[in-house]
This record gives C-alpha cells, structure tokens and sequence, in this order.
C-alpha cells in the first residue's frame, strides 16, 4: 500500500441543496479524510464543482473515487493528483498593523501579488490568491505581524489540458 | 435536505392532460413498476396516501402491518422472491424512523425497495411541527438514493426514478419523502418516456480484454473454486453460473446469500463458506490457487482473516459495482459488469480439465469433515433436526426464510437449496425480527410454494405483532421457532469466548403456541422428537397459518465456528 498523501479530486454534482450533505457523510461514514473541499457553480447552469483535497493511500483514494461516483447526484469524479492541474486557493488575513508598520506589509503583498483590500486605523485585510504552497510562504513571511484573523477557502483545481466530460 | 429543485433535466413537463393527485401519482408508479402489494401503516401525513390507496383498492393491495419495521421487511421479502421492486409506506416522525433498520438492511443486502413516508406539510417543514422529522436527513446513509418532493410536478419523474433506481445496477433502497399537501396537490405532468440520470450507469457485459483475460487466468488454474454470491441470485444468472461450474469441472461455494444459487445436491457444489460454511469448503478457500468471486463483496463473516484466505490464489473477481473490486482482497482480474451479461462473455472460453488432484483432495476433505452429519441426542430435539425435518417434509421445495443468529446458520446448513431464490435472510445488517415480516413479503409476492419461517425465540419476540397481521390477511405461513430459551448466539459467544458468564442470554418466554391462538393463529408446541415431527408434518398439511413452537436443546452450538479473527486452520468442529 501507498504512503498516505492528499490527493485532489474535482467532481462535477448535480446542483441540488442535498448534494453536499451526501457527500460529507459519505466521506464521514467511510473514515475518508477530506483535507478541504470547495463548492460553487461550472460551466453547466444545474451543475456544480467541488474540489476535494482527500488524504490517504492512493488505494483509499480510489475506493473514495468509487464510492463518490455511486452517489446518483455525482455525474463524474477525476483524480488529478499527478496530472498537470492548476490549483489555486484564497486566503484573506487580517493583520493589526498602524501607519506605520503598513509600507512594509503592503510590499510583501506586493511581492507576492496580493492585495489590500480593506485598511482601518489598526488593521488592514489582504486577499492573497495561489497554491498552497505560496499562501503557506505568504502566511508565514507575515507571522512577524500580529494576525487577528485568517480566512481560507480551500483549493479548487483544474486540469491543465483540454478535456471533454468524462461519464463516471 | 435533499430537494427535487432546480434539477437540469427535461425530464417533468410531459403534459398527460389529465391532472392526478400526489397520491394517485405515487399509486400509478406503483402499478407500472410491476408491484401489486403496498406494505404500511397509515398516520396523519399520509392520509392523502390512504385515500389515493383507498381508490386503487381493487388493482393495489395494501397489506397492514403491525409495526413499520414489519413492512419494510416485508417489502424486502417481496422484492427478494420476485425480483422486483418492494413498496413500504409509514407516515412521517416516528412512522418514518421506525422503517431506518429496514433501509439499513436493504442496503446492506443489496435488495431493491421504495420507502414512501408522509411528510409534514410544506409550510410546518422546520418548525418542529407534530410527528416531523428530518427523515431524508436521516436517511442518507442507509439508502442508495432519496428525494423530498416539494413540487407534485416533479412526483411523476421522481417515482419513476425511484423504481429505476432501486432495481437497477447494484439494487438498493430508494426513499421518496412527500409532504402531505404535495400528496394532495393535483399535477398534469406525466413521467418522462426516458430518464436522464447523468453518471449514474447501467452495467454491461464486463470488458472483453478481462474477461479472456480471467479465461486464461482460470484456465490454467489447478485449484480453482467459485465463490457464488448474491450477484448471481440478482442478475438471474444461476444459469450461466452452473454452465461455468460444469462446462469448466470447478468446484463452487456459496456465501449464505448465494445459497441455492447452484444446486447444493451437485457433486460440484461444497456448500456454504464463512464463519459457519462447512469445513470443506473452508479449506478450499485455503488452498485453491484460483478464487473466482461472482456477485459477491467478500464480506468479513465470509471471508475470516484475509491473509489466509486463498493467500496463493489468483483473484478473478467479476461485480457490477466498481467500489466491491478490491476494497477487501488484492484482485489480478478485475471486472466490472453485470454478471449474467458477462459470464455469457466468458463462457465459450472455459475448457474442460480435469483437476483429479484437486478434487480428490476436495473430496476427501468433505469425507472427513462431515460438518452436516446431526449429532445423536437422546435427551433432546436438535434444531439442526428440524431443519432436516422441514426440508424432508417438503421434499425440498419450501421457501425458507430464516432469522438472525444460530436458526439462520442452521437453517443455511441443513436444507439443500437447489434453486435460487429459495432461502432468505438478513445476512449484512443481521437485524433479528427479520424473518416473520419477510416470509410474509415471500408468500404475498407467490403463493405457489410452501414458505417456512424458521426463526429463534428471540427474533421471533422482536416482530411478533405481526401474528396478527398473519391471521388478519391469512397469510398461508408455516413459523417454526426453533426454541431454546436463549439468544442463542449470545449464549454460544458467552460459552465461547466469555468463560460461560451468561449476560443478557436467557429468555424467559411466554407459551408461544398460547400466543399464537389468542392471535387467532394455530399454534402447537412440542418438546419431544415425536412431537416436533407430526407438529411439522401438520403444518405442511394445514392449508393456514401455522405456528409451531419447538422446543429444542437450550444448549447446542452451531458448529463448525471460524473463530473471529483467525484463519480456516483454525476452524472448530462438532466435538462429538
């Protein structure tokens, strides 16, 4: 068996109200692990796209793909862990910083091509946008600052290549 | 929640011009899926229900049963005789929740049934109103698929879904909730000629490359072994399955729900495996080089410890679900299919071997080892020889069904099933009270067979308000409770593994042939062999409902015992 690591899965599920409830107990009741999991609208009005970020062995994993895809609501599951995928997350982090601390926190935003998005007399928010890896380097540069408050969503994925719709 | 809202398909909106009720919408589904019995009880939810049911009397039978669970097993048992799709109905709350150890099983058992329940009127959903509950909220992980209609147009569509989707595939329990108001709003929609369920898919023949690849793979096997499961039973491919076994001279075994799948009298058949499988066929599982897993999810009670479990053998192993390949055992061929399709596919490749080795081997094992020869017992009535006795009487042609523990092994073991659909139990979920509901699911779904329920004293405890559905309908059921005064499986475990500290293992029963008279039901107990030999011919010969209580040895274990946990090596015999 494969030593555990998170795995990316993107799946494309009706979008019905019931559709996030079934796959959270499905994960929960099969001990899956689910690292993170983002939900919103595709391309196809009635269906949605979550992306899953599973930890486990890759037969765990597939066993999850399995059962995933048994769920009526589930039209398809891709696996791109190991394929050429872009993933991307958000993170807004709001810092207690005065006039004075805010030059050199904007530069490191700027640096890592960030954004402010909301200044107060004591704080500002930073909206910062990426993998994991660079919110991770990002959040980290900045633990310097006193953090009051972070906000992430959780990776959506996309594989690189053209693809047509897979059935199941 | 689940919601039938904003679904992405053309699939409502056929105009039928005439505008039907929610209830008479879920009454035509009925009919139309081929099902003339409705298994239920009514409450205020449902209501509108009844009235619908109420109007279909004359075409759609409703069957009222005692206690929710009673229908759901029910429905079960009709669902598993005919292989159609079972109805159970309750209403919302505690109606509803009453059915979740039904669903569960069905699941579990793979066994196709639609649950209607009543729901609480739109406009009282959440807010804690009288008997609601969160049923589908409930329900989601016991079932294969469920709905919570808000719109009665939406009805015709999701019925027939509902039927489809618990009869196709890999069979399963399908939940339609439906607020009272909806089952009393009017709609003109019709279903839709064709469903449109993206992704979900309907199995086929398994992939050619595989399947000549698993020929090969068993051609060249020494020590081959079939491993029947409940696939069989579900595809109807008990056909292909005997010309597999033959046309190749490989042995087979049975999981308890592949018993009868392949005739037990056949010199090729070693019986059932598994924790309480005969010792042959056991030690089959052992040495075989070859396991040929058909329609089966090699479930733990089956299978014992995996490292010895055919630890040399090739894994051919053919499902129509995907997630049952190799979740338990490492499988070299790998098909995913529907089995009948596919072993047709695979059957102009088998070759004929002879395999002396092995059989002889096989054989001698099975000379040794006679897990089915019945102990003599001068001080007692075995259960094991009632069994024998029902199986006799009806020259092998009942229906039995059995209920959870002990009865249900012996029942497996002593009866030679030689057609499928034949002998039924809860085999996934284990639910005791099983056996008295089902086996009147059995006989309403065909009467043209005798249908034993063979049940223990405690299971029978859990369901036995249905005597009197049994006696209200005249349901033509013969009930041998093999009596011991025990939960006689807790009793063997607490023997067994606990020093004999018996806790919570007695029962302390009422005369229950007096129970089954004051029920209006003809009830005969006996104690001595005698006895219990007329009291089963009687009931073969009495054209009613019979209940015969049978008291057998309080203290006899079913063997042989794979202890939890350890391999066949370790298998325990009858000490006698």
């Amino acid at each position: 068996m494969s030593e555990p690591q998170v795995h990316t899965l993107v799946a494309t599920v009706q979008d019905h109200p019931g559709v996030l409830t079934r796959v959270a107990s499905l994960f929960r009741r099969r001990g899956f692990n689910i690292a993170s999991l983002a939900v919103g609208h595709s391309e196809e009005p009635g269906y949605s796209r979550m992306t899953i970020a599973v930890e486990g062995s890759a037969d765990e994993v597939s066993q999850c793909e399995k059962q995933l895809n048994k769920l009526i609501e589930v039209d398809s599951v891709r696996n791109l862990t190991g394929t050429a995928a872009i993933t991307c997350e958000l993170a807004l982090v709001k810092v207690r910083v005065g006039a004075s601390d805010r030059p050199a926190l904007d530069k490191v935003t700027c640096n890592y091509r960030g954004e402010i998005v909301d200044v107060s007399e004591s704080s500002m928010i930073v909206q910062m946008t990426g993998d994991q890896d660079k919110v991770d380097r990002f959040l980290d540069v900045i633990s310097e600052y006193p953090i009051e408050e972070i906000s992430r969503t959780g990776a959506i994925a996309m594989a690189r290549e053209s693809t047509h719709r897979r059935n199941g | 929640m689940s919601s039938t809202n904003g679904r992405p398909t053309n699939a409502v909106n056929t105009d039928s011009q005439i505008a039907r009720s929610g209830g008479d919408v879920v009454c035509d589904a009925i009919l139309e899926a081929g099902v003339d019995v409705v298994f239920g009880m009514p409450g205020g939810a449902s209501l509108p229900f009844y009235d619908a049911l109420y109007r279909y009397q004359d075409r759609l039978r409703h069957v009222l049963i005692r206690h929710e669970q009673a229908a759901g097993f029910a429905a079960n048992g009709y669902a598993r005789a005919t292989g159609k799709v079972g109805v159970a109905t309750s209403t919302s709350g505690p109606g509803a929740t009453n059915l979740v150890t039904c669903m569960a099983n069905d699941m579990m058992d793979s066994v196709g049934v639609v649950y209607i329940t009543g729901q609480v009127a739109r406009p009282a959903i959440g807010s804690d109103a009288f008997q609601e509950t969160d049923i589908t909220g409930i329900s989601i992980p016991v079932t294969k698929h469920s709905y919570l209609v808000l719109d009665v147009d939406d009805l015709p569509r999701v019925m027939k879904e509902a039927f489809y989707i618990a009869s196709s595939g890999r069979p399963g329990p399908v939940h339609v909730d439906i607020p009272k108001d909806v089952f009393v709003d009017t709609t003109t929609c019709a279903a839709p000629q064709s469903l449109d369920l993206r992704g979900y898919i309907t199995p086929m023949a398994g992939d050619e490359e595989l399947v000549a690849r698993a020929a090969e793979v068993i051609n060249a096997a020494d020590r081959p072994i079939i491993m029947a499961g409940h696939g069989i039973d579900i595809s109807g491919a008990a056909e292909q399955l005997f010309a597999l076994a033959t046309r190749g001279n490989i042995p087979v075994v049975s999981t308890l729900h592949g018993v009868g799948t392949f005739p037990e009298t056949h010199p090729l058949s070693f019986g059932m495996l598994g924790m309480h499988g005969l010792a042959y066929a056991n030690f089959a599982m052992g040495k075989t080089d070859c396991i040929i897993g058909l329609g089966t999810r090699f479930d733990d009670r089956a299978v014992g410890k995996v490292d010895e479990f055919g630890p040399d053998a090739k894994v051919v192993h053919i499902d129509v679900d995907p997630a049952e390949i190799g979740k338990v055992l490492a499988t070299d061929v790998p098909i995913v299919g529907d089995l009948k399709m596919t072993l047709e596919r695979l059957l102009p490749l088998i070759k004929h071997h002879d395999r002396k080795a092995w059989f002889s081997q096989l054989d001698a094992w099975r000379g040794q080892h006679r897990s089915l020869d019945i102990p003599e017992s001068p001080e007692s009535v075995l259960p094991q020889e009632v069994v024998r006795a029902i199986y006799e009487v009806s020259g092998g042609d009942a229906r039995v069904i059995a209920d959870v523990g002990q009865n249900q092994m012996w029942a497996a073991q002593h009866f030679w099933y030689e057609k499928p659909r034949m002998f039924f139990s809860a085999g996934g979920l284990g639910p005791m009270g099983y056996a008295l509901p089902a086996a009147m699911g059995v006989k309403l779904a065909d009467d043209r067979r005798d249908v034993w329920c063979v049940t223990g004293d405690g299971g029978l405890l859990i369901n036995i308000q249905e005597f009197n559905t049994l006696a209200a309908e005249g349901i033509n059921l013969k009930v041998a409770i093999l009596n011991n005064a025990h939960l006689g499986m807790i009793r063997q475990w607490q023997e067994f593994f606990y020093e004999g500290r018996y806790m919570g293992a007695y029962l302390d029963n009422p005369d229950f042939a007096a129970v089954a008279n004051a029920f209006g039901l003809h009830g005969v107990g006996a104690t001595t062999r005698e006895e219990m030999h007329s009291a089963i011919e009687m009931a073969h010969a009495h054209d009613g409902p019979v209940v015969l209580d049978l008291h057998v040895d309080q203290v006899e274990n079913v063997y042989p015992m794979i202890v939890p946990g350890t391999g066949v090596a370790s298998v325990i015999e009858d000490p006698r």
